[in-house]
């Protein structure tokens, strides 16, 4: 009841006027100035200093640093490495969210727990644990370096590192939606004789798609911007295993400036494009917020859309 | 599986699939970060956690993440009330300027301050002849640190706030209560759990980010090496028991973060339980 009326009157207060809002809830002024001192002196001025030293550079010479052989040769693996670990952490991630949300078995609590650690520890952290992990002594290390297989400084560590990175997302944008759907359709399902790929392709894919969707982006993205996880695992092989985040910081090293500003730019251009071709960044963050405002703050994933 | 029903065959595919997924990405690893900090037996965990590198590195790191969380708390709190009160035409703009850090890469965050404040920038350049240095020194992690972790806060309060919607607030105000005290004794107790929330999101973020901070710190000891870079310099120089026990501390962050975060969803989950009720 409560609940209704509280949607009705925020509902009818939507539909007044602005300005009658803003003349009973006070704070408009101060609430505006401080966000907006604080939004450019953070994000727009940062930004348009981006902005300003990579067109300083002209057509031409934009072009050039851009498309310089080492950065060329990483942009192939940051994507590749990227689309290869979102469309994994897309199948497992989904497959772990059904099981978390419909299974009960020992340790479940515990799995579901830590499955926000990619997002707790630093990258340097995740970084070295994989890369031990991979190394002659390490836990998997011991037995495959033995038999030929080395992961560890070579350019398979990347797609591994941004899986790692890019674990929680598909997990905690499907779960919320999974608790949600009723078990009792699958069950039907089941009991009318679908066999659970059936059940699956039917019944539980097109409730859980746009979320599975959203999170599987979000971990795209969040590839293409990975650092610290990658560059202890990679080996940073210039035109082998060199990502490009990885470019720009050896260009800030090497004080070229220009070179590391119109690579950074590339990559947030392309991002942006990405974003549209992908439904838009306006539409997917209403999309978003309206979600996370009907659910309230406990629905929402831990690390919705960073 | 004894019970022989397909569905039940699914179940027991999808739990071994999670174990080995979850077992291999994330058991693994930190698994092996555990076992290699302890390897030469607790007395040596210690010493290696006490290391003077490794305890100016922790308090570096708790500095920094404090004086970000205080900037994004009054941010987070002024920017929501913003938006979730009142519509006018830059609203969207500004929605999009607070999630744009969430898909910006960390490298190119820091980089974004090193052309803004570096030595070689108009205003870096002004302001070092005035004395202030900005990157390479505190300033700049806490800008770094500031913009990768600000918009957490303001995105857990907002849908909170538009939630609620102003009843509340219009009542103690038609009643003569002034804006300030409105806020403190009508919305802060309702959003105290989302902006407890959205702290520990934000701190948690705050704590342990490595790229954007690596490329404004010039990896002074002592003075800009947080702890997540000096577990990267334990690592490079060999130091692989005084690394891993200095990933351990990130462990403890973590538990922290996962315990809190837990104990908030509860509460939260209870507290819309009473006031579904009410």
């Amino acid at each position: 009841m409560r609940a209704n009326r509280r949607r009705l009157s925020t509902t009818v207060l939507r539909g007044r006027s602005a300005a009658a809002a803003r003349r009973l809830i006070p704070g408009f002024g101060i609430t505006l100035g401080i966000t907006v001192f604080f939004l450019t002196l953070m994000v727009v001025l940062p930004l348009s200093a981006l902005t300003l030293r990579a067109a300083g550079l002209g057509m031409g010479g934009f072009i050039e640093k851009i498309t310089s052989p080492a950065a060329a040769a990483s942009y192939r693996l940051t994507i590749l490495s990227s689309l290869a670990a979102a469309a994994l952490n897309a199948v497992f991630g989904f497959i772990a969210a059904w099981t978390l949300v419909r299974r009960r078995f020992p340790g479940r609590r515990l799995i579901d727990a830590i499955i926000d650690l990619p997002f707790a520890v630093p990258g340097s952290v995740g970084g070295i644990a994989i890369a031990a992990m991979f190394s002659k002594n390490g836990i998997l290390g011991r037995f495959l370096v033995p038999m030929g297989i080395e992961i560890a400084y070579t350019a398979a560590a990347a797609p591994f590192a941004l899986m790692f990175a890019g674990l929680p997302f598909v997990v905690r944008s499907v779960q919320p939606v999974l608790e949600n759907l009723d078990p009792s359709a699958e069950e039907a399902a089941g009991m009318l004789g679908a066999a659970p790929i059936q059940t699956f392709r039917r019944v539980i894919l097109p409730a859980a798609l746009p979320a599975l969707g959203s999170g599987a982006f979000m971990a795209f993205i969040r590839g293409l911007g990975e650092f610290g996880t990658v560059i202890f695992v990679s080996g940073n092989i210039p035109f082998r295993s060199e990502v490009t985040t990885q470019v720009i910081y050896s260009r800030i090293d090497q004080y070229d400036r220009e070179g590391a500003a119109a690579i950074a730019a590339a990559v947030l251009l392309f991002t942006l494009a990405v974003s549209i071709l992908a439904g838009g960044i306006g539409p997917l963050r209403i999309y978003l917020l309206r979600r996370s405002a009907s659910q309230g703050a406990c629905g929402e994933p831990l690390i919705a859309n960073r | 599986m004894s019970r022989s029903s397909r569905i039940g065959r699914a179940g027991g595919l999808g739990i071994t699939l999670t174990v080995l997924y979850v077992g291999l990405f994330i058991i693994l690893p930190f698994g092996g970060i555990i076992a290699g900090a302890l390897k030469r037996g607790l007395a040596v965990f210690f010493e290696n956690i006490t290391r003077p590198e490794t305890l100016e590195a922790l308090t570096l790191s708790l500095s920094v993440t404090a004086a970000s969380l205080l900037v994004s708390v009054v941010f987070g709190i002024a920017a929501a009330w913003l938006t979730a009160k009142f519509r006018f035409p830059a609203r969207g703009i500004i929605l999009s300027l607070i999630n744009l850090p969430l898909s910006i890469s960390p490298v190119i965050a820091g980089l974004l301050f090193v052309l803004l404040l570096g030595k070689n920038s108009p205003v870096g350049g002004w302001l070092e002849s005035m004395g202030a240095r900005i990157i390479f020194a505190w300033p700049g992690l806490f800008l770094a640190t500031l913009f990768i972790s600000f918009p957490y806060i303001a995105r857990e309060l907002l849908p909170v706030l538009i939630e609620m919607g102003n009843e509340d607030e219009e009542a103690a105000l038609t009643l003569g209560a002034s804006g300030a005290a409105t806020f403190l004794r009508v919305t802060l107790p309702n959003i105290r759990l989302a902006l407890l929330y959205g702290i520990t999101l934000s701190g948690a973020r705050a704590v342990g980010e490595y790229g954007a901070v690596s490329v404004v710190s010039g990896l002074l000891r002592g003075r800009t090496v947080t702890l997540p870079i000096q577990v990267q310099i334990f690592y490079a120089e060999y130091m692989s028991g005084a690394a891993f026990a200095a990933a351990v501390l990130f462990f403890v962050f973590g538990i922290i973060t996962l315990v809190s975060k837990f104990t908030l969803e509860t509460k939260i989950k209870n507290f819309e339980q009473r006031e579904g009720e009410a």
